[in-house]
């Protein structure tokens, strides 16, 4: 086992998940056994194998550096919880 | 025991560009909240970001003007922190494959001069603005999306710095060179120049590292050497009594002057990078870096050099003057219409600095131009006016933005040149002063300097000294 329940709490906490004891268990075993396929792939020898940055053969795709408005401001914060003064208002997190 | 520090510095300074580093949103400062904000950078579903062209270039010339390696292939990644700073829940940064490594830098502190290693050189973006509210519940926070993507660049020295004295003068010069560039407004206070320390302690001459701390929040060259002094001496103290530095962050308390912890080890992030999906690699090739290199503007090293070589200036005196790009323009401009080099710079640095720090004005909000200054040194070697009343002179035109010459007429502070009329003064100083009269001619030379000084206090600084020296002479 790769993974315990307490780095399953560990990276659901990091990603703001509120977990029941049985979805971590019911996580631990699926992470798990990704990871062992994981394990599967590094078998390979992948030693002549380029690494991959990047799906797409794309490379230096620019913007000019030219400015324009963005959204007023009743759209931007439209999505908002709460509105205060023109501003996001948020829980305080400090 | 003797103890030295070790200092590492990590500087973010916001790349002048017109528009952020992912989308067309202005990034003029000081908008009201939310109005420099697009879908983009509000990390709303099913947008693209799209690098501005500006941000590698600026970022180039900074890598190569420190001397950096340039990576021929370099990537994105998303660094992952749940903070409402960040709409998206990460910042575009560059993790494993920055834009450029191993550089340096050269400082100078007390005749010292230090090579100080760069580790890194990577692009990515600013956060928003949080303002806190004290209230039931915890209280809440206002956030600005203004600056949010505005372009970064991170550059991140090697712990090469042993002093907070050495900090300051690689964050000095760094700042120099980035104005030169003319890539970054480099203001601390406004936070386009912002610097974080790693600090730790370690016995003289040991060739380990001890467990280091950071230090963030250092608004100003002062609070920066202030902290890195306080927290040099906490380390310090903390071994001293037997105890052990625990590896933590902790913020400068400008007001208080103290350091104190904002997150531990335990707390420390966990920022899961992974690379950016959505943003294609850049692929930098000799020939872009060639053109960018020709292209780069004299550095302050090679100036402060040229002063030297062209003018014959004292390396302080260079240093001082090439220490800003604008301070620098100014003195050539100055050196351009009155051509002793010498002369113009112990104005520039004595009374021209002075004034301009009392007023806590940069080199370029300067209230007198070149022209005017290089007017009134004109007045000085004329015998216009005397070279104490060139520095009131020049107290007056700082105040009132009047010229020189103006200033000279309109107060009547033309120095007086007249021999018959001085000739009267000189006169009536000494028939009012026998016994200093009595003393010179007994040999007690300082007694002139006294006569000299009486004379200049008749005409209130106006008479010409050299004519004064004469006259009193003769007639002694
Ligand atoms: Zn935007």
């Amino acid at each position: 086992m790769p993974i315990s329940t307490a780095e399953v709490e560990h990276v659901a906490l990091l990603a703001r998940l509120k977990l029941s004891p049985e979805e971590k268990a019911a996580y631990t075993e699926q992470l798990n056994a990704i990871l062992e396929y994981m394990d599967k792939l590094n078998a390979l020898d992948t030693r002549d194998v380029e690494p991959t940055a990047h799906v797409l053969p794309l490379r230096n795709v620019f913007r000019d550096d030219v400015s324009r408005p963005g959204l007023p401001r009743e759209k931007a914060l439209q999505g908002a919880p709460e509105v205060s003064e023109g501003q996001f208002k948020v829980p305080r997190v400090v | 025991m003797e103890y030295e520090a070790v200092i590492g510095l990590e500087v973010h300074t916001e790349l002048k560009t017109a528009s952020k580093a992912f989308c067309s949103c202005s990034t003029a400062f000081g908008g009201e909240p939310n109005t420099h904000v697009c879908p983009v950078c509000l990390g709303l579903p099913g947008v693209l970001p799209v690098i501005n062209r500006q941000v590698v270039e600026f970022g180039l010339k900074t890598a190569l003007a420190l001397n950096c390696r340039v990576a021929p292939f370099c990537k994105f990644d998303r660094k992952n922190y749940y903070y409402p700073d960040l709409p998206k829940n990460y910042q575009i940064s560059q993790y494993d494959l920055p834009l450029a490594t191993g550089g340096y830098l050269k400082i100078n502190v007390d005749g010292q001069e230090r090579v100080i290693g760069i580790t890194r050189v990577h692009m990515e973006e600013d956060a928003g603005k949080l303002v806190h509210v004290d209230g039931p519940g915890g209280g809440y926070s206002l956030v600005d999306y203004n600056r949010t993507g505005v372009p970064l660049l991170e550059i991140v020295s090697e712990p090469d710095l042993r002093s907070p004295a050495e900090a300051r003068a690689y964050m000095e010069k760094l700042k120099a060179i980035l104005q030169y560039l003319d890539v970054s407004d480099c203001k601390m206070e406004e936070g386009s120049l912002r610097c974080d320390a790693n600090v730790s302690v370690r016995p003289r001459g040991s060739q380990t590292f001890g467990t280091k701390t950071e230090v963030k929040n250092m608004n100003s060259f002062r609070a920066l050497q202030r902290a890195l002094e306080y927290e040099i001496e906490r380390q310090i103290a903390i071994l001293e009594g037997g105890g052990r530095v625990e590896q933590a962050t902790m913020a400068w308390d400008e007001s208080r002057g103290v350091t104190t912890v904002m997150r531990t080890k335990e707390q420390a992030h966990d920022y899961r990078y992974f690379p950016e999906p959505d943003l294609v690699p850049l692929e930098i090739d000799a020939a872009w870096i060639e053109r960018v290199r020709r292209e780069l503007p004299e550095l302050p090293d090679a100036r402060c050099r040229r002063l030297m070589d062209t003018f014959g200036l004292p390396a302080y005196d260079a240093g001082v003057i090439t220490s800003s790009r604008d301070l620098a323009d100014y003195f050539d401009r100055v050196v351009a219409l009155y051509p002793d080099a010498k002369v113009v710079s112990n104005w520039i640095m004595g009374d021209f600095l002075r004034l301009l720090n009392a007023r806590n004005l940069e080199p370029g909000q300067a209230p007198v131009p070149p022209g005017e200054l290089a007017d009134l040194l004109k007045l000085q070697k004329e015998g216009t006016i005397s070279g104490k009343i060139a520095k009131q002179v020049l107290e007056e035109m700082f105040a009132s933005g009047k010229g020189a010459r103006q200033i000279v007429q309109e107060k009547g502070l033309v120095q007086i040149s007249d021999t018959a009329a001085l000739g009267k003064i000189v006169d009536e100083v000494l028939a009012a002063n026998p016994n200093v009269v009595e003393d010179y001619r007994n040999g007690k030379e300082k007694a002139l300097g006294f006569l000299v000084g009486q004379v200049m206090k008749a005409t209130r600084g106006k008479a010409n000294p050299g004519l004064v020296n004469q006259l009193l002479k003769e007639r002694l």
